[in-house]
């Protein structure tokens, strides 16, 4: 078949296959279509993971050795970059497809590992080396003893609505999304829907905001809509500033136009014509996506002014956050977009109703909006399918910490913490036990073993104080230190606080004291110090109840979830600190105590010159010995040692 | 950064709109490396916007530096994961080794230090970024041997 010119190719993607949403196809069409769809190569292409994680991981060495390979083989080959398939820890990635066969995936596919892949792929000799797996592909024939991806356990329990083309078709072609069906239900509502339309359905659909609060998004939208305006905003939240956290990222670098798509709809629905899409700084890669995604959306009529001919009209401007935790809240964003601090308001009067410029607005999170071409598409009732009673579809979370994969996923909400924890991420490596999951972020909590059977959906976590947030998951073993965990987020949290109100600013700053205090060695053992400290633990749950109720905004209100979590699961590690002065994980680096090995030390009097107590007495060539109550637990003299001699508990 | 630097800029965005003032702030940050009191009021004026508002938002945003980068750029990563993976005592490490405080430059201009709140690079955990690479699982002996050949580059 012959190939088509760039011109060539919008036309027909806009006029064949976009506007036919009865997926009827004539042969020529369907042949075409499945060449875009690279469903069927006439040449060998190559996909790279050039997601963050990939590049991060070497993608851009293994693009080049790539490039080197097909021009010192002569061979005519087609490298397409695509996004991050889920699977970070396996990255870089690398996948071939060669004509009549079966798309086959590569895990840490770097430079120097190329020549030996490709190799193999093109001689039709796979060694096990490397495999992850070969996709599923109609007619393609299937290499021989060749695990399908879909049935590896880490994609296995995955149902993939909003990631469904991310690590598989190329971000930075809009032929590929449209190709795989995309912008259909922009065409469809904008020609057959009407505004209150759109809102009933997604209002119907059970869709509720996956940014953490869990709003019902259709009827936001309904409020939004009913508000008399001549001005109206949309705004997409993709400011994730959660340390640990990255389904906004991999949303964008997966499928950005997905969320431009659901982007027009929801502006569409609520009757805007300028829309915002707030996005971190931090994120360089996500951000030259989207500008790209954003034009070639203009070049194909799908934005700007009288789109499909409804007369309708949207313009989408990317304002970058400049890296401000808070502003992650709605109303902290919008006055950050107004170009003033971002600094939370009182509601209501709820942005829904009087938000940017004064001006009715929506915000939502980029994975609400990623979720809305999909329900255009199938219908309410077939997004309800998925998911329990009370919530409903999928869910995003990140995967990051201790276990054995780490990535991002999509779930159906529904299914148990343990299956995302031990089926999905394969557990915690090196064989070490699991001691908890902190879900959530700063603002989340932290669930113990004992309740991983807790489905994860907004009512059931709800049951174990426990919110889904914004779908960052870590997954902690037991050499993590609870307090200090806590004291972690909480320092985070003082640091991000924006200082507007007295409970947030003041009260998560007497939290960390505390909780500084308790990870420090007293000074002075004769004291009541550790009555004072155990006091202050009582202390830190009363001043929480006060934090929780009187602070402004989400960031204030939700600041002592971690300690709460932590001191509620694992009070007894609390108690250690304080009573025994031991952190058992060994990371609260002034509780330790240090000891010589006898058998090592060769008495070289290092550690005793530098030791600022003079804890540490010996004879030069004898070993030394450390006075146990002298030592404050520096760790001067475990840096100095060059004979590993000295050690702590 | 010359005036006309600045004006293409302003170009960019309409007078007296508010909202301009980060874009503005971020392309001024962009090519010039960082801000000065008298870039801001600059941007004031043309805004129409008090100065002291003008530096009230900038000193609100972690993003907006006021001293030039370092020769070298170090951007430590604090995520929740490479917190785990004990990133915690790396930012003392380059604070003391470096001279350098976190959020400054040093006073030789050779090294500047950044904290990032998660590079959403957990995978990887812990990472530093210097200047354009990224260094992934970074162990203490690794951080060492960072250290010392950023100390051999710049003597």
């Amino acid at each position: 078949m012959a190939t088509l010119t760039a011109i060539e190719t919008k036309d027909f993607l806009v006029e064949k296959i976009l506007k036919n949403y009865s997926n009827n196809f004539d042969k020529d069409t369907s042949e075409q279509l499945s060449l875009l769809k690279r469903d069927k190569v006439e040449r060998p292409v190559l996909f790279i993971g050039m997601g963050s994680c990939g590049l991060i991981a070497g993608a851009e060495k293994t693009l080049i050795a790539v490039e080197k390979y097909l021009s010192d083989h002569h061979l005519n080959g087609e490298i397409v970059k695509v996004g991050c398939l889920g699977l970070c820890s396996a990255e870089p990635l690398l996948d071939v497809q060669l004509p009549g066969k079966a798309r086959i995936a590569f895990h840490h596919a770097t430079e120097e590992k190329v020549e030996d892949l490709l190799n193999a792929v093109f001689h039709h000799t796979l060694l096990q080396e490397n495999i992850l797996g070969q996709y599923k592909q109609g007619k393609q024939e299937e290499w021989p003893n060749i695990q399908k991806i879909e049935k590896l356990p880490y994609f296995a329990r995955q149902h993939r609505i909003i990631l469904r083309n991310s690590g598989f078709t190329s971000p930075y072609l809009i032929e590929d999304y449209i190709a795989h069906g995309g912008y259909k239900s922009l065409y469809k509502t904008v020609l057959n829907y009407t505004a209150d339309k759109v809102c009933e359905i997604v209002d119907q659909s059970e869709l509720r905001g996956r940014g953490g609060g869990g709003y019902p998004t259709g009827k936001k939208w309904l409020v939004t809509l009913g508000t008399g305006s001549d001005k109206k905003y949309l705004i997409c939240n993709a400011d994730e500033s959660d340390p640990g956290a990255f389904m906004n990222r991999a949303i964008i670098e997966g499928d950005p136009h997905r969320v431009i798509e659901g982007m027009a709809i929801a502006a569409y629905a609520i009757g805007a014509n300028d829309a915002y899409l707030y996005i971190r700084s931090d994120y360089m890669q996500s951000l030259k996506i989207l500008e790209n995604a954003i034009q070639q959306a203009k070049d194909y009529g799908l934005l700007g002014s009288n789109i499909f001919g409804s007369g309708f009209n949207l313009n989408i401007f990317i304002r970058q956050g400049a890296g401000a935790f808070v502003c992650g809240e709605e109303t902290a964003l919008i006055s950050s977009i107004e170009g003033r601090r971002g600094m939370p308001q009182a509601k209501p009067p709820y942005p829904a109703e009087r938000g940017l410029f004064g001006h009715p607005t929506i915000v939502n999170n980029i994975e609400t909006l990623a979720n809305i071409p999909t329900i255009m598409e199938n219908g309410p009732s077939w997004f309800k399918s998925v998911g329990t009673k009370d919530s409903k579809g999928t869910k995003v979370f990140s995967i990051a910490g201790k276990s054995l994969h780490t990535g991002f996923i999509e779930i159906p909400m529904g299914i148990t913490i343990s299956e995302i924890v031990n089926t999905i991420a394969g557990g915690v490596k090196n064989g070490r036990k699991l001691k908890a999951v902190q879900l959530g972020g700063p603002s989340g909590v932290c669930i113990p073993v004992q309740n991983m059977e807790t489905a994860v959906g907004y009512e059931s976590l709800q049951e174990i104080e426990a919110s889904i947030g914004s779908g960052g998951l870590i997954i902690l073993d037991e050499e993590t230190c609870m307090v200090n965990l806590s004291k972690y987020f909480m320092e985070f949290l003082q640091k991000e606080s924006c200082g507007k109100c007295i409970p947030c600013r003041e009260g998560t700053r007497r939290m960390l004291q505390i909780l500084e205090k308790v990870t420090h060695r007293p000074r002075e053992e004769s004291t009541h110090e550790t009555l004072e400290r155990f006091k202050g633990v009582v202390e830190l749950e009363s001043l929480a109840e006060v934090i929780r109720d009187t602070s402004l905004c989400g960031l204030g209100q939700n600041a002592p979830n971690p300690v709460l979590s932590s001191l509620k699961w694992f009070r007894d590690e609390f108690e250690e600190h304080i009573f025994d002065r031991k952190c058992q994980a060994g990371v609260c680096h002034d509780l330790r105590t240090f000891f010589i090995d006898v058998a090592v030390c060769n008495g070289c009097n290092i550690c005793q010159k530098k030791c600022p107590e003079s804890a540490i007495i010996g004879v030069i060539k004898m070993p030394h010995f450390i006075i146990e109550s002298e030592c404050t637990g520096c760790g001067i003299c475990f840096d100095s040692c060059k004979f590993n001699a000295i050690y702590f508990k | 950064m010359t005036s006309e630097d600045l004006e293409v800029i302003f170009s960019k965005y309409p007078a007296n709109k508010k909202d301009g003032l980060l874009p503005i702030m971020q392309e001024i940050q962009e090519t010039h490396g960082y801000l000065t009191t008298d870039l801001l009021a600059a941007v004031g004026k043309y805004l129409n916007i008090p100065a002291n508002k003008v530096y009230g938002v900038a000193t609100f945003y972690d993003q907006f530096r006021f001293h030039p980068r370092g020769l070298f750029h170090i951007r430590i990563c604090r995520g929740t994961a490479c917190h785990l993976f004990g990133a915690s005592t790396y930012l003392n490490e380059f604070e003391n080794q470096l001279k350098v405080k976190a959020g400054g430059t040093s006073k030789d201009r050779k090294f500047s230090l950044e904290i990032s709140s998660c590079m959403g690079a957990c995978e990887s955990a812990p990472v530093v970024h210097i200047n354009d690479t990224f260094y992934t699982k970074v162990t203490e002996t690794e951080l060492e041997k960072i250290i010392r050949s950023l100390k051999e580059k710049t003597e």
